[in-house]
Formats: structure tokens, sequence, C-alpha cells
């Protein structure tokens, strides 16, 4: 129960809205949830309609509707390089190419040892930086720009003998 | 080089730390005028420096602000940081390096729509950035610049932030208050207006934050100084986004009205490998594109100037192209992207978007015939004008203008029908 572990963080959520109008806490809420597991479970999605006075099917209708929000499980961590266009321009589609290569997996798919899902995503507002992913995985979103094939390797290593670490 | 009103980080690399921001005039704006003018008057300065919206609109800020249904409290102002146009990464850099600036323009907003609540919908991929300015926006609480009876007057502010969770439409204003409201994000029918019925149904302002950050300097050094900058109808600095084909992308702070050239070739250091300049898209995947002329190049980047020369400033989001680019291909990402961030609220463009992308795949994929040409430029008619938001007639642009200015980049994936 997200209620457990985070009932300061919800009451301070809570108290950013009009009580009237506390449905404006849903998205932080979902946020909390994701941040736990990587995905927003059906119990989570229950508990915090519960809190909101929603229907469970309201606040699932908006987990399908926003892209950050997963319902599933995926790899670890997701890998999402930016091939919009101004990062095309700057070789990004070679890029997202060659590291699905590097991971042996198409974009959608999830490395073997469920370490790595990747995707390609709309303009992260880093079109400077090109080619660039953002890795959504434990806690929050890390920004990864100017990167190489190199250094996306070197990247992906350290993440795996982090991992193995821990 | 111009001097620098939003990019003050560029002079003063540590300005994102308070102290810092106040031994150089920070929230000398601010106390200014808590207590000594009245809104009506703050209202008054902004409308007279010209100060149009850097969203997008470029619509006068003051004058929006005065549209408030008078006598109805509490109100709210909603700070657009969703930035989310292909080639826009502006909002994101006043957000990290000079933070206070835009803190301080929002509680003069505030203050001038006297409103007591703010909320900064920033877009989910910020998430650190957005962890940052909540860590700023406590240290203010403490150090007495936001909470309540802000220097000992009768004014009391909360600035909030709400993290958004990937949807490109929810930078448009009234989709983004669905979103705040914790709806899914899908432009409402107007009016009423944000202004007479906006978040949680009560008189809202919605601006950009590149537009906010604009305030402090208006308030210290005046309507009139700020006036001389750029050209008379469109007033101050622009923060360009330069991306795509040149030598030097990033973010350039110039007076509205600075030409293309200049920029591209002065600030940006021109087209990497020798390439010749083909065309560019000003306003990101939204306006459409320019061929890159002499004339075009000797254009100024001001509201006025580039919609005379047939296509739009927006968010100034500017991508430069080179010759070796087909445009045919870039048609295919535009439509791939509204395809993709059509709300589907209504059905020209749901539809619509669905059509241009399905048949520039087509074409991508070598299968195209002459009449496809006739079928875009149909189904883009039958957008353009007819929708509930302004995404409709954004996933038109570079496809219509391309195939008018590129014809040749398109016919070479086509043959005769047989
Ligand atoms: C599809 C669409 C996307 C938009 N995205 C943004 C955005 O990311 N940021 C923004 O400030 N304005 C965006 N706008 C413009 C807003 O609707 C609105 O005009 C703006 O936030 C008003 O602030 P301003 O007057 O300070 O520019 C968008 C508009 C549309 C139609
Ligand atoms: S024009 Fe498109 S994005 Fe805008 S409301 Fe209609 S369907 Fe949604
Ligand atoms: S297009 Fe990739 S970050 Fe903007």
């Amino acid at each position: 129960m997200l209620q457990d572990n985070h009932a300061t963080e919800i009451a301070q959520i809570l108290e950013r809205y009009p009580q009237a109008s506390k449905r404006a806490a849903v998205m932080p809420l979902l946020f909390l949830a994701q941040r736990e597991v990587g995905f927003i479970s059906r119990d989570a999605i229950n508990e915090i309609a519960g809190l909101l006075d929603l229907d469970p099917t309201d606040v699932g209708s908006l987990i399908g509707y926003y892209t950050l929000f997963y319902d599933k499980p995926g790899g670890k961590y997701r890998i999402q390089i930016c091939t919009d266009l101004p990062c095309a321009l700057r070789g990004a589609e070679k890029f997202s190419h060659e590291v699905c290569e590097m991971l042996n997996i198409q974009v959608g798919e999830t490395t073997e040892d469920g370490f790595f899902t990747l995707e390609e995503v709309m303009c992260l507002a880093a079109c400077d930086r090109a080619p660039l992913f953002q890795v959504q995985g434990k806690g929050g979103i890390q920004y990864h720009e100017n990167m190489t094939l190199e250094s996306t390797t070197a990247f992906i290593e350290s993440i795996r003998e982090q991992d193995a670490n821990e | 080089m111009s001097e620098l009103i939003l990019f003050r980080h560029l002079d003063i690399p540590d300005i994102n730390d308070l102290d810092v921001y106040l031994a150089n005039g920070g929230f000398k704006g601010l106390r200014e005028i808590v207590g000594k003018k009245s809104p009506q008057e703050v209202v008054d300065i902004v409308k007279a420096s010209g100060l149009r919206g850097r969203g997008g609109a470029g619509f006068p800020t003051g004058v929006k602000w005065s549209f408030l249904t008078p006598d109805v409290f509490p109100r709210y102002v909603v700070i657009n940081a969703d930035e989310s146009e292909p080639g826009a990464f502006k909002d994101r850099e006043i957000m990290e390096r000079n933070p206070y600036q835009l803190l301080e323009g929002i509680a003069i907003c505030c203050y001038a729509a006297q409103a007591q609540t703010a909320y900064i919908y920033c877009r989910g991929e910020f998430w650190d950035l957005a962890k940052e300015l909540d860590e700023k926006i406590a240290e203010l609480k403490d150090r007495g610049f936001l909470g309540k009876k802000l220097f000992g007057e009768k004014f009391d502010l909360e600035i909030y932030i709400h993290v958004g969770a990937g949807a490109y439409i929810c930078g448009e204003e009234t989709a983004l208050l669905e979103s705040l409201e914790g709806k899914l994000g899908m432009p409402r029918l107007r009016p009423p207006f944000p202004a007479a019925e906006g978040l949680f149904a009560k008189p809202t302002v919605v601006n950009n934050v590149e537009t906010l950050a604009n305030l402090p300097p208006i308030i210290t050094r005046g309507a009139d100084w700020f006036r001389s900058i750029g050209t008379e109808k469109s007033s101050g600095t622009k923060i360009f986004s330069l991306s795509g084909h040149i030598a030097k992308p990033g973010n350039y702070e110039l007076p509205l009205g600075t030409s293309f050239r200049e920029l591209i070739y002065d600030n940006g250091n021109g087209i990497p490998n020798g390439n010749a300049i083909k065309a560019i898209l000003p306003a990101g995947a939204s306006a459409p594109l320019l061929p890159a002329s002499e004339e075009i190049l000797d254009t100024g980047m001001d509201y006025e100037s580039v919609s005379k020369a047939g296509s739009q400033l927006g968010s100034a989001s500017i991508i430069v192209m080179d010759e070796t680019v087909d445009i045919s291909w870039v048609a295919y990402k535009t439509t791939k992207f509204f395809n993709h961030e059509s709300c589907g609220k209504c059905t020209p463009c749901r539809e619509g978007t669905y059509w241009m992308f399905n048949v520039m795949q087509h074409i991508k994929n070598g299968e195209g015939t002459f009449d496809d040409l006739a079928t875009l430029n149909s189904v883009a008619e039958s957008i353009v004008g007819k929708c509930l938001c302004a995404l409709g007639d954004f996933s038109t642009m570079a496809l219509t203008s391309g195939i008018e200015y590129f014809q040749e980049d398109f016919n070479a994936h086509l043959r005769e029908k047989v």
C-alpha cells in the first residue's frame, strides 16, 4: 500500500490542491506509485481511486493516455532515444539502430536479461545535444546527451555492473 | 552581441544561486510593486512594454491579463513549462540556469493578476529539473520571498510544481488545464476562455516560462526601455532554439527582428561540411517551412516579418536543413509526430493526421503514386480551420509547404498509377 510507506508525501501532494478539486492530485500520485515498482499496478490504481473518490476505470484511462505511465512492467531501465526530426537530422535514427544492434533487440523490445527496454520517442527538448536518450529507471528520469555508440556501451555496462553489486 | 535580458547566466554563471541572484538585482522588481503599485498599474506597465507571449501565439501579455473576469476570486496563474515542440529547448535552459528570474516573474504576474496560487506545469521528462525547482521554491519560502504577507504587505503567494506525463497536446493551454485538474489532457471548447473559467473553473492566466522571465527587468527598467529593443510591434529579445544542420546548435537570445542569416551564420557558425542550406522550419514542426532563399535569410525573425514571409515565428524553434535533406522525409517525420500527438477529440484531426502519416509512409516505402499528392493536399484541406485546437492546422503545415516548395523531392519517390 502506498499509504503505508508514503503517508507524508501523499498528504503533501493533496495539500497543493483545493479540497473540492482533489482529483488534481491524481497524476502526482500515479508518479508516486510508479516510482515504487516501475509501473502502476491494479492495486495502486484502486488505492489512488479510493483516496480521490474516483472510479478506478477513470484512473486507469489516464495511464493509457499519458506516455510516461505504464501499467505493465518493462525492463528495469527504459532507454528512450529521441528520433524526432531535429535529432534525426543529427543522426539519431542511425544511432538508435546501432544501439538496438548492440543490445541485440528491436525498438520496443526488452533485453533477454530483463534489464533494458529500448524505445524511440518524440522531442525531449534537448535537440542541440543529439544524439540523446532519457533513462527511466529507479527513481526519476535522467538525460544522457551528446551520446556515441561507445559512450552508450560504457553506460550500459556500468548499469549492469552496478546492479550486480547491489 | 546585444544585451542579455533572460540568459543572464551567460554573464553571471552562478545566477542559479539565490544569493548571487539577489546580489545582482534579484527580487528588486517584486519589491518595487508589492504594496507600492496597484495590480492595475503593473498590468499597464506590461501592456505598455508591448511584451507578447513567447509560447507560440504571440498574444500581448498585459492585454491577456486584463481579460480576467473582475471581482471573481480565487484566481490562478498557470505557467506553461510543457515545452514539447520539436526543436524547442529554451524554457528548459531558463529553468535550469536562471530559475529565480522565472520565479520572480511568476510572483509579479500573480500580483498583477491578484492570484495567490501559481502552478508550474512542467513536462514529465523534466523530472529532475522539477525537483530542483521544488527545492528552490522551498528556499524562497524560507527566505521570505514566498508565503503569507509578503514583505509585510497584504499579498500571499504559493507556487507549486505540477509534473505532466508525456503528451504534446498538454502544451495547449486548455488541455494543460484539464491535465492539471487530473483529467485526460484534451483541449476545451472556447468560450469560456481561461481568463473567465480556467483552472478549477476560476479566472486563470496561462503564460509561458519565457514570457514571465521577462517581467522582472520590465518592472525595474521600464516599458520604454523594453520597447527600445526589437521591432516596433515585436518588442524585446527572444530566445531562438537553433537545431538541425548547424555547426553550433543551441539557444541564442537576440532582439526580435534579427535576421535568419545572423542567427544561422553569425551565431550558429553556418552549415557543417560545406553544404548549402536548403530550408528552414521557423516554428518547430508547427508552421510552414521556408525555402532558404537569400530573401528569406534576410528576413527578420519577428512575428510580423515571418508571417509575411509565409510562415510563423511561433516559439522560435529554428530547425535548419541542408541540401542533403529529402523534404518528403521531413514531411514523413512531421506527419508521424502529429499522428502520434493528436488527442483524438475531433474527427478531422484524428482521422486526418492518421491519413497523412499513412500516405507518407506509403510514399517513403516506394509505394506512392502521383495521385497521392492530391490526396495529401485534400486531407490537409479537410483539417485546416475545422478543428477544436491549433494542433490540427499545425499538422498540415510542414507537409503542404513541403509539397509547394519542393515537389521534386516527393516526385522522386512516386510513379504513375497502373
Ligand atoms: C498543440 C499546441 C501545443 C502548445 N505547446 C506549448 C508549449 O509547449 N509551451 C507553451 O508555452 N505554449 C504552448 N502552446 C501555446 C499555449 O496554448 C498558450 O498559447 C501559451 O501557453 C500562452 O502563453 P503565452 O501567452 O505566454 O505565450 C501550445 C499550443 C498548441 C495549440
Ligand atoms: S485538433 Fe487534434 S489535438 Fe486539437 S482537440 Fe482536435 S483532435 Fe485534439
Ligand atoms: S528532437 Fe530530439 S530532443 Fe528535440
